[in-house]
């Protein structure tokens, strides 16, 4: 009887088992399925609660992790888009937004959130004021934090090229604790906005002000950017005078250096020499290695985002 | 007097240890490592921030359910299974009960919370591969959790000493959430006028003030709050936890338990 009994248990048990797991696999595939059929969903529907004094009163006091959630989210949000090379980032400003209200204090959102914000889509949202107004929230609720101030220049000056406000803001900046250079970007502002030269020296002082991976990695990409941008303005000019001075285009780059007496053909920053192509445009031999210039680049070409240490 | 509230106090602590209570911290623990591990790999700068907010948030949450799940039925059960009877046959007051119930009740949630702030700790180092003096902070946020629990406690017994389990979870956890927005209420009633201002301001001070205690998002930025909020908090919660657990007092010392 004991015996009866006890194999019907273990019948039972192993069925239920069986089932559990089938049920469980089951489950899983079924889901995946649904994720295929709806890929964006979790991802769209960010904002449940778009206002943040709602979110703030409903995590009860709990506002912080709030603010690393949404952080998160805006994190994820952008690098989604940024990864698919998205015109579109809707919902980045309020995530942000819901975000720095939360947590006022967090001061990676308002850093790397403004260079989430401001850069023309695919590299950013495009939306300069919108990254404006979150650092000077930022710098209204940090007002000791002197890279606030950094940055807030630094999006007047790449994005909006309002140089007055951006010398403004490294003004303000130079106020707060000794961070000397400040004072330096100001009068760089007002006597020569706009150059490149200027543009290398934000770039290198983005560099070296922060030890975030990220952000140096950021900075790199934009000086590599800068030396091709010069110099493939710089062998433009040569190839023209060349022209003037022939009637013709010269045949190939080994041309152009031996009428230039240079020693060798230019080169990127990577060591690779820059091409001409038959139109007599100077072209980076590998253009995909820089994700952030604005010349050398073959017709129709789309940047892929790809970082370099150094 | 104080052995027999001791042993009380010891008897109920075992008991939430063989209710095993103490598993939560086997889900403390896989929530803290798994942020710890995730959050690096999904989010940018916010390791050490998310470490600490939400294992506070954890210690304090699951310690806040802890002692109204457990504080509800403190009084309720010993009825039910009649154990009650047996204890107050002997030479044990009723009063001596009902705080025997609070110091065990309060011990079994400062024991759990001690091994969770060890995994917090274990948690920050793991991600911030050291642990500086700013992180002594966090020492002050996990006691003002513990004072937390104290009132929750007290206000769980209160509510156990005169109503259902149901009833007492409801209005022990609705007192908890009214309880943070306590300042709110305050300026609410700021606003009103006459008799509504005074009634305001009466449930205003009538309810937990949660807010003051919580300081987690101050901590996890470094900053440390003030020795006075740490004096005034720890005198609030020991007057506030010692008013409910009076009360608690009185209900039971009066009720028919026949």
């Amino acid at each position: 009887m004991n015996t009866q009994r006890l194999s019907s248990q273990t019948r039972t048990t192993l069925i239920a088992a069986a089932c559990l797991v089938l049920c469980a696999m089951a489950s899983v595939l079924t889901l995946r399925r649904v994720d295929q059929l709806r890929p964006r969903a979790t991802l769209e529907d960010v904002l449940y609660i778009s206002s943040p004094k709602v979110v703030k009163r409903a995590s009860l006091g709990y506002d912080g992790l709030m603010a690393c959630i949404y952080w998160t989210r805006a994190v994820q949000y952008f690098g989604q888009r940024f990864h698919d090379r998205s015109l579109s980032y809707n919902e980045l400003a309020p995530l942000l937004e819901m975000t720095t209200q939360l947590d006022p204090q967090l001061l990676v959102a308002y850093q790397f959130g403004a260079s989430f914000l401001a850069p023309r889509p695919p590299n950013g949202a495009g939306q300069p004021e919108r990254a404006i107004q979150l650092m000077e929230f930022g710098v209204q609720n940090n007002p000791q934090e002197w890279h606030l101030y950094y940055d807030l220049g630094f999006v007047y000056y790449m994005e909006l090229k309002d140089y007055a406000k951006a010398a403004d803001a490294f003004e303000r900046g130079s106020h707060v604790g000794s961070h000397p250079f400040l004072k330096i970007m100001a009068a760089q502002m007002a006597q020569h906005a706009g150059e490149l030269d200027t543009a290398r020296m934000m770039w290198n002082a983005a560099y070296q002000s922060s030890q975030d991976k990220l952000v140096r990695q950021n900075a790199v990409e934009h000086l590599r950017a800068l030396k091709v941008d010069e110099d493939i303005t710089n062998l433009q000019s040569t190839v023209t005078r060349f022209g003037q001075k022939t009637g013709r285009l010269p045949n190939s780059m080994y041309e152009l250096a031996t009428t230039e007496k240079w020693l060798g053909i230019p080169v990127d920053p990577d060591g690779n020499p820059y091409v001409m192509d038959h139109t007599g445009r100077i072209l980076l031999k590998h253009p995909e290695d820089f994700s952030f210039a604005t010349q050398g680049l073959p017709p129709g070409f789309t940047p892929v985002a790809k970082f370099h240490d150094q | 007097m104080t052995a027999r509230i001791v042993h009380i106090a010891s008897n109920t602590f075992r008991e939430a240890v063989r209710d095993r209570v103490l598993y939560n911290l086997i889900a403390f623990a896989l929530l803290l490592s798994g942020s710890a591990i995730l959050v690096g790999q999904i989010s940018i700068e916010i390791e050490r921030l998310v470490v600490i907010n939400l294992g506070l948030t954890a210690v304090s949450l699951f310690g806040i359910v802890i002692a109204i799940f457990i504080g509800i039925g403190l009084v309720s059960k010993e009825i039910e299974k009649r154990t009650l009877y047996t204890v107050l046959s002997r030479p044990v007051r009723r009063w001596e009960f009902i705080v025997g119930k609070f110091f065990g009740l309060a011990g079994t949630l400062v024991v759990n919370t001690f091994f969770m702030a060890i995994g917090v700790f274990g948690a920050l180092l793991y991600v911030a591969h050291k642990l500086t003096s700013s992180d002594a902070t966090i020492l002050i946020a996990l006691y003002f959790i513990v004072l937390e629990f104290l009132i929750i406690c007290a206000l769980a017994l209160l509510f156990s000493s005169f109503s259902t389990p149901l009833l007492s979870a409801v209005f022990a956890f609705s007192l908890f959430v009214i309880g943070s927005f306590a300042e709110d209420l305050r300026g609410f009633a700021g606003m009103a006028h006459g008799l509504t201002r005074w009634l305001a301001t009466g449930a205003a001070y009538a309810v937990p003030n949660f807010s003051a205690f919580n300081v987690i998002n101050l901590v996890a930025h470094g900053h440390a709050p003030s020795s006075q909020l740490i004096l005034q908090n720890t005198l609030y919660a020991l007057f506030y936890a010692g008013m409910a657990l009076s009360g608690a007092v009185l209900i039971f010392e009066r009720r028919n338990l026949k």
